[in-house]
């Protein structure tokens, strides 16, 4: 029982990263209705600068936190101006393929720059240690992970649900003509909703440094659990990404404790089940389907 | 379509080679009698150029080969066999399938003499079988696998640096420290099962336990539960067997669990390249294991020192050190026998008791395992360190005789 308990500790814990990291995906999704593969290397990317913000700037995590979002969230302006946007009223495939191309050319630069050993990266001054409660343990930095993941996850859905700007997104996305009709720019808030999913990838990237592998290609698997998670969630869906992070987060933690073998085809498993059920996914519209 | 490609390439090899024959029967003799094919000696460096095992094999093991080619021209000026040598790589991207077509090609298009380094063990197997198929030389050093000198060996195939068994071997010195019960963490793949199975056996003959091995989904990110399982069990020590960026995430969380207090820490493959990535720090302590370290001693010293200026201040991975002895090994042969034709320099290779850089009381076995003596490391902690890449203590050597297998019966030559 005490495993068990220490299991799902730990999978919350590692959901609520799943569920950031999915959050941005899913903002790019329901605002452009593009598919961004390239959404594992802009995660890399935020990882790679946090730790070459160490290295030769010597800035500390907590500046990379706050720092690395914002250039993010440029880098991902430029692209959408430059890139994505001329193909975003064909058909979703064509950015499918532009953003899966800018992956590729995003990895191979870092590799070319950094290699593929990948870069050091210490542990964040003030989050070592663990915290015991009864017999379960956890690593500070884990807690302060889950903790920050929710928290951003909370702050995006209120920007979302309770603001007038987020009202304004939402109905420039999802009744575009309509809102064209009432006056509303619709344009003028695509580019800033596609460089914000990029700067959430971005922060999910900072929070990795210390605790993942960091290279050119650390987020190329990631992705792939990542869409799993979407899909789950309901492409689209914002409280469906972030449930289904926590649910992909209990199921992978179940499996590497009691049937190690199968603990990442379980959350595939998972995935096929829910799309057998609803094809829409959890949350999802039934227009995503 | 497959055939068809073949049939392709075999008819257009064959003209190839009679327009090479003809070429060569009509132009003028040539002015100094060469028992050479082609009249050149060329090297095929087969590695991953792009992928993980870039930085410990990839564009620097060719530069290893070219310090070779330049010592050997160096030292035998006039006098050697050997005057025009090429060296020519590849990319085969961990595949076996590429691996295949790519020795093929080295082999048949290029005229390659010998492949050296191919990383990753399928591909080296895959290599393996074509240079028996062809009859030229193969020396891998940059795979693990048993293999190559098992049911799968053959007479123009040989096995320069290390093994999954050899690396085991290692289990022991921590045994002896007082490291006797065991968990092994393994990613469920050939090379996982291969080493999950080398350690627990050696473990237990050194008069170790193994309480658990635990598989896990490669790759893998997220290690935590892991951990967690491998720590319930109590164990003096935690093996873990997981490669590159995986070895990677797990010592982050390792480290982050607090375990370090806990349970030792034992890797079982690392090369240099790893610790320098992650930083001494997260390593340090840890007991792994080494075929070659470039700090032992002077010679290697030296070495090291040529090999930095050449590659932006890199220090050589044993697999880079490997490379240079392999194709300072074959020149060496090729001078001997003073041809480079395949069979009479592999009866210059075979039985051969050689020291050279990278080998110590190196011997060319009957299997053509070569083995040597290798060292037992440990991680230097921070304060220790008194220069970039100045990573390890060398804290046993394991003489060439222990340090590898015996012979295995499965493997007839044939």
């Amino acid at each position: 029982m005490e495993a068990f308990i220490q299991y799902t500790v730990q999978g919350l814990a590692a959901g609520g990263f799943y569920a950031l990291a999915a959050l941005g995906l899913a903002i790019i999704f329901g605002a452009l209705n593009v598919v961004n593969f390239a959404h594992g290397a802009f995660y890399m990317l935020g990882a790679v600068l946090t730790a070459v913000f160490l290295e030769f700037a010597n800035l500390n995590f907590w500046v990379s936190l706050a720092l690395v979002p914002v250039i993010l969230f440029i880098f991902g302006v430029i692209v959408e101006r430059l890139l994505v946007q001329w193909l975003l009223g064909l058909d979703i495939l064509y950015t499918f393929l532009l953003t899966f191309g800018i992956s590729l050319v995003l990895v191979d630069l870092v590799r070319m720059r950094f290699g593929v050993s990948g870069l050091p990266y210490d542990q964040p001054p003030g989050l070592t240690g663990s915290v015991h409660v009864g017999a379960i343990e956890l690593p500070v930095y884990q807690v302060f992970v889950f903790g920050f993941s929710v928290l951003i996850c909370l702050l995006v859905w209120l920007l979302l649900t309770k603001t007038r700007m987020g009202m304004v997104v939402r109905a420039a996305t999802e009744e575009p003509e309509r809102s064209r009709a009432l006056g509303i720019n619709v344009s003028r808030w695509i580019t800033p909703v596609f460089g914000f999913g990029v700067a959430v990838a971005g922060i999910a990237g900072v929070l990795a440094a210390p605790f993942r592998a960091i290279t050119a290609t650390m987020g190329s698997n990631f992705i792939i659990i990542l869409f799993a998670v979407v899909v789950i969630g309901g492409l689209g869906s914002i409280l469906g990404s972030v449930v289904a992070g926590f649910l992909v987060g209990l199921v992978e933690a179940y499996g590497q404790g009691y049937a190690s073998n199968f603990a990442q085809i379980l959350i595939f498993i998972l995935m096929a089940v829910v799309i057998l059920v609803r094809p829409a996914g959890l949350f999802g519209r039934k227009e995503t389907s | 379509m497959k055939t068809k490609n073949f049939r392709t390439l075999a008819i257009a090899s064959m003209a190839v080679a009679a327009l090479g024959l003809t070429s060569c029967a009509g132009g003028p003799p040539a002015a100094v009698k060469s028992e050479l094919s082609n009249g050149k000696v060329v090297i095929g460096v087969l590695n991953d150029q792009t992928g993980v095992y870039r930085d410990l094999s990839g564009p620097n093991s060719v530069v290893a080969v070219q310090m070779a080619v330049d010592d050997y021209k160096k030292k035998y000026g006039d006098k050697a066999v050997a005057k025009n040598i090429e060296i020519i790589s590849a990319d085969h991207q961990n595949k076996p399938d590429v691996a295949n077509t790519q020795a093929q090609q080295m082999y048949d298009r290029k005229d390659a003499d010998i492949i050296l380094d191919v990383p990753t063990s399928s591909a080296a197997l895959a290599v393996a079988k074509v240079a028996a198929e062809k009859k030229k030389l193969f020396i891998d050093v940059g795979a693990a696998t048993m293999e190559l000198t098992g049911a799968s060996c053959n007479p123009y195939t040989y096995h320069w640096a290390y093994n999954t068994k050899m690396l085991a071997k290692g289990a022991k010195g921590v045994v002896d420290n007082g490291g006797k019960k065991w968990v092994i963490i393994y990613p469920d793949y050939a090379f996982g099962q291969d080493m999950n199975k080398s350690f627990s056996e050696a473990v237990v003959a050194a008069g170790g336990s193994v309480i658990e091995s635990i598989a896990t989904p490669f790759p893998n990110d997220n290690f935590a539960t892991f951990i967690t399982r491998a720590a319930a069990d109590n164990p003096d020590v935690i093996g873990i067997m997981a490669a590159g960026g995986d070895l990677v995430n797990f010592v982050k969380q390792y480290n982050q669990a607090g375990m370090r207090a806990k349970a030792d820490l034992a890797v079982g493959l690392m090369f240099i390249t790893d610790i320098h990535s992650l930083g001494v720090k997260e390593f340090a302590g840890t007991t792994f294991t080494d075929a070659w370290y470039w700090n032992y001693d002077a010679q290697n010293r030296a070495f090291a020192d040529r090999f930095s200026k050449l590659t932006n201040g890199s220090r050589p991975t044993f697999a880079h050190a490997g490379n240079y002895s392999a194709a300072t090994q074959y020149l060496e042969a090729v001078q001997r026998a003073g041809t480079d034709n395949p069979d009479k320099v592999r009866a210059q290779l075979d039985g051969l008791k050689v020291n050279d850089v990278f080998l110590r009381n190196g011997v060319i076995r009957s299997d053509h395992s070569v083995i040597h003596d290798t060292y037992v490391a440990k991680v230097k902690s921070e304060d220790q360190v008194k220069e970039p890449w100045d990573y390890e203590n060398i804290i046993a050597t394991i003489p060439a005789d222990q340090a590898f297998p015996e012979v295995n019966p499965a493997c007839t030559m044939k």
